[in-house]
């Protein structure tokens, strides 16, 4: 009752702030920041231009005799209901017009489809629900997350300027290069999309789709994950970072310092309100989406970690599910994901948050020692 | 022989039977065809209130009325309803009650199936429409429930959904071959083929399309099945199996299905549209061609719908002229229908109205199915609202409209009253505009880079929808004043004649109005 007494409520407030907010009628594509999108943009208008002069000409003459052609004005009707030359013409025409719109069509195909000669390589693996980018030539990767807060998506916080296509790490590309992307999934499929670069390609399991950019100008490119995957198919953004070349090049080295700082922490002696902390933002952007920010869950897909037997069992189970997933349920292999300290990060953390008061510390030792004793030989 | 054939007519006497049973057991084309369609109207009422739900929740950015999840389940059962309990069984309905009128035949060829193919579908999707409240919920993969996410990662219901899809395809299969065997056995002395009526010639060929590919959906979800419950992987790819392998054969199915939703109304269209014209109606032979090169065609031109998976360059090309090509007998449909209105003497009562539109409406969706066939366009288009509003386009003023005209048509026929014709119109406005309203504002939406199947969207797509959600509201509530003014014109109204319509032609306006219980016991001679 008082939950949709609140709801009602929200209605009205949206309906009527919705009416002074600012208003946003585009009604068109845009040309974009590529080549390739400009193509698309005039092979788009052209096909448009078409559609709208034979629309102008049919109706034309099907409004004429509505008008025209009443009973009630009097018409009588002719009997004619054959006409060879005619019937052939708008045959004949109709093809005329498709082969002259196939030439550029297929030209902007096969540059498409030209991945040869990129200067760069970039994979993109789909996850639910985030992206993965890796740089495979500098060997450093990392995740991309939505960051538009839950409060706003409740309507419990005014929402931001680029509410849902705002992400914790845009994918940072050097202007002027040709990018190719292999684009592949972890889980189910996905589409990276972003429509200023006029990219769109799906991400499968089990395949390494290919597709290439070259971006003219800096600047941020929004889009968004194009092909349905599960309850946040709408909350997983793709944001697009294009800087200029050297700037790019001292993003790279910057990077590349961090993930060795990264690969530090390991060694680190943690305390256990360490990596509680630490572990509670690895659940919020990492576990939260289906264990729910207060482990509740949503089963029966997604169990609670509250009071579950495996956050309050024996760690080594624990480690188990979280590192190599659950074959079969929507549980993924957390262990090629993550790095051992938000590993062990994360599953201390559900092991001693909400109800779980187990006090157990798991430690980055912890799981390389796990790691080692359960690789194959 | 002879005695058999008079116990048989005597056993049954010359009215229906009483009470339930009469629905029941039913032979009889014309109770059947009643059937389909209440069945189908009550479909529609139900998937329109699942869009409802979908509508409300994108009235505004944020989540306010239903979580993700549950939006999911209902732009699922939104889209397999309307599909398969709304449009396939209203064409099925007006087939079984038209087309023995048509071609002077005194039933379908097969009344016995006739009456458990229609049965089997309340109880398919009294299953389907269950699992909104099995645990795990509804589908929530998308009325196209692409692989892996409706195998792996589907929920607990996915397997009554495939038994559901199974005993609908099971439906549709036998209706199909009564079509074609009532259509090719049961035609009045005279009727040859070029002869037919354009909507016979419609539905035969939607037979066909129905036996070619129901067999292959039902292969699919049995793949889907043994994927979920038999441990194989032919979707699975850590298994060795393939998830793009599902999108073939599943737009193998889903392409020719677009067509059996549209072909018989290309047909009914056929017939009002030269009716109110008073004038023949022009080309019926290209008609014809037309209808069989576009069926012919739907089978090679599944993967447009998958130019964003991958498919090999070569592939892509020819998918993108073969998907092309589809536009010249459409087109050739479209100049006939203009040519047939050209000089003719026009009125515009309900029918002649919902086809006119019909014509128009369904050209616009014909234009944003040209323009997606491009394939480096469709790069930018696939998936998002752009998609949405194409076939919404095709379907809602194309088949939902074609339907409306055809009901409006051939009331006066089956219920033996002319409809209240004010109120008919104020229908027709009222869907126009809240159809419009509802579905071309989504273009915008789709080009300005709004992804399909999404509950909550960036800001710069608020006001787009907004107004999309004021006119799909209108749209449905308008539904209802349909069926206020189908019960009326049942239970009274002035008394039709045998043939309502100033211009109409055909066998179905020889026999009185209502038709009679039996009819065409003795066949018409056609000259």
């Amino acid at each position: 009752m008082c939950v949709w007494a609140r709801r009602t409520v929200a209605l009205l407030v949206g309906l009527v702030t919705a009416m002074d907010a600012s208003a946003d009628w585009t009604v068109n594509l845009r040309p974009g920041a590529t080549g390739i999108s400009h193509d698309i943009f005039g092979l788009h208008m052209a096909i448009l231009w078409i559609c709208v002069a034979i629309g102008v000409v049919v109706f034309g003459v099907m409004f004429y005799a509505i008008v025209a052609h009443r009973k009630s004005r009097g018409h009588k009707p002719a009997r004619f209901h054959e006409n060879t030359t005619v019937e052939v013409l708008w045959t004949l025409i109709p093809s005329i017009i498709l082969v002259i719109m196939v030439v550029p069509a297929t030209a902007t195909l096969m540059d498409i489809y030209d991945t040869s000669g990129a200067d760069l390589d970039i994979r993109i693996t789909g996850y639910q629900w985030k992206w993965r980018y890796q740089y495979v030539d500098d060997d450093f990767g990392y995740f991309s997350n939505l960051v538009t807060p839950q409060d706003q998506i409740h309507n419990r916080q005014t929402k931001n300027e680029h509410y849902l296509l705002e992400v914790d790490n845009p994918l940072v590309l050097p202007v002027g290069r040709k990018i190719r992307f292999l684009v592949t999934s972890n889980d189910v499929i996905h589409s990276w999309w972003v429509p200023d670069l006029g990219v769109k390609k799906d991400a499968i399991p089990g395949y390494i789709n290919e597709t290439w950019t070259r971006i003219d100008k800096p600047g941020l490119y929004r889009g968004q994950c194009a092909e349905l995957c599960g309850k946040n198919h709408g909350f997983m953004p793709v944001v697009v970072k294009a800087v200029p070349a050297p700037e790019y090049a001292a993003w790279v080295s910057d990077q590349k310092a961090a993930a060795e700082q990264e690969r530090l922490l390991t060694e680190k002696d943690w305390t256990l309100e360490e990596l509680v902390a630490r572990g509670e933002q690895v659940y919020q952007t990492t576990c939260a989406a289906c264990h729910q920010p207060d482990g509740s869950g949503a089963p029966p897909a997604f169990p609670a970690l509250n009071g579950s037997p495996v956050a309050t069992g024996d760690a080594n189970g624990h480690i188990e599910v979280v590192l190599n997933g659950r074959q079969g349920t929507a549980m993924q292999a957390f262990g090629k994901q993550l790095s051992e300290v938000d590993l062990a990060a994360v599953i201390t953390y559900e092991r001693n948050a909400w109800g779980n008061h187990t006090g157990d510390k798991v430690t980055p030792q912890d799981i390389v020692a796990y790691r080692k004793q359960h690789s194959s030989p | 022989m002879s005695t058999v054939a008079q116990s048989h007519t005597e056993g049954y006497g010359h009215g229906p039977a009483r009470g339930i049973t009469r629905w029941l057991l039913t032979t009889n084309h014309k109770d059947i065809g009643t059937m389909y369609l209440v069945f189908s109207f009550t479909m529609f009422l139900l998937g329109g209130s699942m869009a409802m739900v979908i509508r409300a929740e994108l009235f505004q950015p944020g989540l306010q009325i239903v979580q993700p999840e549950f939006f999911n389940q209902m732009t699922t059962m939104h889209g397999l309803i309307m599909v398969f309990g709304a449009v396939m069984p209203a064409f099925v309905g007006l087939a079984n009650w038209m087309i023995p009128l048509m071609i002077g035949a005194p039933d379908m060829a097969l009344p016995r199936m006739n009456n458990w193919s229609f049965w089997l579908l309340p109880c398919a999707f009294l299953i389907l429409v269950s699992t909104l409240f099995m645990e795990g919920g509804a589908p929530n993969f998308g009325w196209t429930f692409y692989a892996p996410l409706s195998t792996t990662y589907g929920p607990p219901s996915t397997t009554f959904f495939i038994f559901a899809i199974h005993i609908m395809g099971i439906s549709s299969i036998m209706g199909a071959i009564n079509v074609i065997a009532t259509i090719l056995n049961l035609r009045a002395p005279g009727m040859t083929l070029m002869k037919m009526p354009l909507f016979v010639w419609t539905w035969l060929i939607t037979a066909f399309l129905l036996l070619a590919v129901m067999p292959v959906l039902a292969g699919v979800v049995t793949m889907m099945l043994m994927d979920i419950n038999f441990g194989t992987s032919f979707f699975d790819a850590s298994g060795g199996g393939d998830p793009v392998l599902f999108q073939h054969v599943f737009w193998f199915f889903g392409h020719p299905e677009v067509y059996i939703m549209i072909l018989p109304a290309f047909g009914a269209v056929s017939h009002i549209i030269p009716a109110f014209s008073r004038k023949p109606l022009f080309g019926y032979h290209s008609m014809v061609y037309a209808v069989v090169a576009i069926a012919l065609l739907s089978f090679i031109v599944w993967a447009h719908h998958m130019f964003t998976v991958g498919v090999p360059l070569t592939g892509q090309i020819f998918f993108m002229y073969a998907t092309m090509l589809i536009a010249v007998p459409t087109g050739v449909k479209v100049f006939n229908w203009v040519a047939t209105m050209f000089r003719g003497s026009l009125t515009f009562e309900a029918p002649m109205l919902f086809a006119v539109a019909f014509v128009i409406l369904f050209s616009i969706g014909g234009f944003s199915g040209l323009m997606l066939a491009i394939a480096p366009s469709d790069f930018q288009y696939h998936d998002t609202y752009f998609v949405v509003a194409h076939f919404h386009y095709v379907l809602v003023p194309g088949a939902i409209f074609g339907i409306f005209a055809s009901a409006y048509f051939w009331l006066p026929k089956w219920t033996g009253h002319m409809y209240d014709e004010v109120l008919a119109k104020t229908h027709f406005w009222l869907s126009f505009i809240g159809m419009n309203m509802a579905f071309f504002p989504m273009h915008f939406l789709g080009l300005a880079g709004m992804p399909r199947r999404i509950p909550d969207y960036a800001l710069q797509f608020a006001d787009f929808n907004r107004v999309s959600s004021i006119g799909a509201f209108t749209f449905g509530a308008t539904q209802l004043l349909f069926l206020f003014i189908v019960i009326k014109c049942v239970r009274g109204g002035a008394p039709a004649p045998a043939k309502p319509w100033e211009g109409a032609e055909g066998l179905e306006w020889t026999v009185p109005s209502p038709a009679p219980y039996h009819t065409f016991s003795t066949p018409p001679e056609v000259r």
